[in-house]
């Protein structure tokens, strides 16, 4: 078989769970070897289904799927071959020893007796579990369990790693030693890395390009900047160093700037957008010396992921994972 | 075929692991028929005077029917580790590697088998220090351990696939409390069929409680006539096998509701 271009293809995948739940309407992505996909979206997105589907566990009602090169429905045991599963529950044994849960998920994938051994050995060591690798895993704390889940998914050497949500529900402290450890997985091999996610610092931060995930379907998909810079633009601020005497003197000033637009002015602060707001800044600055009502501070900031999230689904994100979590709430009580 | 076999054998002695570490878990698995031996040796004694039963020692009787209880009552909890296992995402996660089917189920099975071939000779030994005699000697304890194995992968395997189906504690629960006494007393555990009311011997023909029981009592019999012993334990091992082939299955439909 030819080195297929793509790590992970999906499309139009369509399924919907007993009971009426849609949780995945068409979705579509491309992941590319050796990169950091994120699939970001808020609670009840259908992240987390289109990972069990990608990963062999569940199975669409309809659309395509390949991992490295193999058809997912057609070849599930291929595919299993190749990739590397960090679920959102651990799985790992709570009675046997870190060690233990290490070579047995080797032996499952066939390494033979030293080679496991050696790995597991090497995995220990660079998730810095090496001191409690022969304790019982229900001794560990969740940071601790999560990165020995990591090295549970790497024992193979796998081709594509999934991590469905990896950080949800890590102190600030583990949840930082995650990222660095998943930012040095992405520099290291030419492993792929797919990461659902509904923080959108965690996906800013780690991912080289990311789908943003609502309602079972991808809305937009690029790199982080992609993403911002579509949104045509920077907000500039400028605080003048005095009130200027004479408003239409600023203002015909900075009409003389090309790359400013929106310009409004509300006692000493100035506000703008530009497509380049670092850029746009020397000129505004030269325009208003000229004008002789000098600047006193300027700050230029980029749009966020939640800006373009709100620009592609005409909601905040934080008020979509609310609603997604209210609702899961009114559910489970109408269940009962 | 030897892959399965390998991972077959890396999922059991996971599995038997788990429990060598749990070992109070062992010990309470022998407490209850500890008691049952004691409690209705000593209380129904003299049942072996009515006329019909044959007379002879009521503990050689019974012991045979306290390892068959014990083995139906211990295996008929496996649904409950199996849902342990699907809720912790340990399930899932061996559902993703290379691992068959087949090897995770069969691991359940051999460490179902392994338990209670142990707890079943330490009932054999705890009924002869009482004074129950095993005319059948080794061969027919031997067959008295296979019979009860059998009928514990049969209740086990049934556990297994409505813990993954229904995946609620309180169904395996409500159908064990349900199963247990019925299915012990529609046999001839404690009363050989002969003195049952008609009805009741008909239920207990259909029930495999009665086919390890009769063919493990045929085995332990000074002249056992083997054609009987090989008749119900055959029936026995093809219920067995039917039952782990049906849990393998129900993989799927659970994969359906991930």
């Amino acid at each position: 078989m030819t080195q297929h271009p793509l790590a992970v293809t999906a499309r139009d995948l369509v399924k919907t769970y007993p009971g009426g739940v849609r949780a995945l309407a068409g979705l579509s992505i491309d992941v590319r070897p050796g990169e950091v996909f994120a699939l970001l979206g808020p609670n009840g997105a259908g992240k987390s289904t289109a990972i069990k589907i990608l990963t062999t566990l569940a199975r669409p009602d309809s659309g395509t799927a390949t991992v490295g090169g193999h058809d997912v429905i057609g070849h599930p045991g291929r595919v299993r071959r190749v990739i590397g599963v960090v679920a959102q529950k651990s799985g790992s044994d709570p009675v046997a020893t870190g060690r233990e849960n290490l070579v047995l998920q080797g032996r499952l994938y066939g390494l033979s007796g030293t080679a496991v051994r050696r790995r597991a050995t090497e995995l220990l060591d660079r998730f810095g579990l090496a001191s409690a690798a022969d304790r019982p895993t229900r001794t560990y704390s969740g940071g601790m369990l999560r990165r020995l889940d990591v090295a549970l998914g790497l024992i193979h050497r796998p081709q594509v790693l999934f991590l469905d949500e990896p950080t949800t529900g890590l102190d600030p402290d583990a949840r930082t030693a995650l990222w660095d450890e998943i930012a040095r997985l992405a520099a290291g091999e030419s492993l792929a890395i797919v990461l659902t996610t509904h923080y959108l610092d965690e996906a800013d931060r780690l991912a080289h390009r990311l789908a943003i995930a609502d309602r079972g379907r991808v809305v937009a998909t690029g790199t982080p900047d992609e993403l911002k810079s579509s949104l045509r633009g920077d907000a500039v601020h400028i605080d003048l160093q005095a009130p200027p005497g004479d408003e239409a003197v600023v203002l015909r000033a900075l009409a003389a700037v090309p790359a400013l637009r929106e310009v409004t002015l509300d006692g000493r602060r100035i506000s703008a957008r530009a497509d380049d707001g670092a850029g746009a800044v020397p000129a505004a600055l030269a325009a208003l010396d000229q004008a002789a009502t000098p600047a006193a501070a300027v700050t230029v900031a980029r749009p966020s992921l939640d800006d373009v999230y709100l620009r592609h689904t005409g909601r905040r994100f934080a008020d979509a994972d609310n609603a997604a979590g209210a609702s899961a709430l009114a559910a489970m009580a109408g269940a009962r | 075929m030897t892959a399965i076999a390998a991972q077959t054998w890396w999922m059991t002695q996971r599995r038997l692991t788990a429990l060598a570490r749990q070992p109070w878990f062992l010990l309470i698995m022998l407490i209850q028929p500890a008691i049952w031996l004691f409690l209705f040796g000593n209380l129904f004694r003299r049942i072996v005077e009515l006329p019909g039963f044959g007379g002879g020692s009521y503990l050689t009787y019974l012991a045979p029917g306290v390892v068959v209880m014990s083995a139906l009552s211990s295996n008929m909890w496996a649904g409950m580790g199996a849902l342990e296992e699907i809720e912790r995402g340990t399930l899932n996660r061996f559902l993703v590697t290379p691992v068959a089917r087949s090897a995770i189920m069969n691991a359940n099975v051999a460490e179902q088998a392994l338990s209670t071939a142990v707890q079943s000779l330490i009932i054999v030994g705890l009924a002869a220090l009482g004074g129950a005699s095993f005319a059948g000697g080794p061969a027919g304890i031997a067959l008295l351990v296979v019979a009860a194995v059998l009928l514990g992968t049969v209740f086990s395997a049934l556990s297994n696939t409505v813990g993954m189906l229904v995946r609620q504690r309180e169904t395996i629960i409500g159908l064990n409390t349900m199963l247990l006494l019925p299915l012990t007393f529609l046999s001839p555990a404690f009363m050989p069929a002969a003195l049952m009311p008609g009805w009741m011997r008909r239920l207990s023909d259909a029930n495999p409680v009665s086919w390890a029981l009769l063919s493990a009592r045929e085995a332990l019999a000074s002249d056992p006539d083997w054609g009987s012993v090989a008749w119900r334990g055959g029936l026995l091992a093809a219920l067995a096998a039917a039952m782990v082939a049906l849990s393998i299955r129900t993989f799927r439909t659970y994969q359906k509701s991930v």
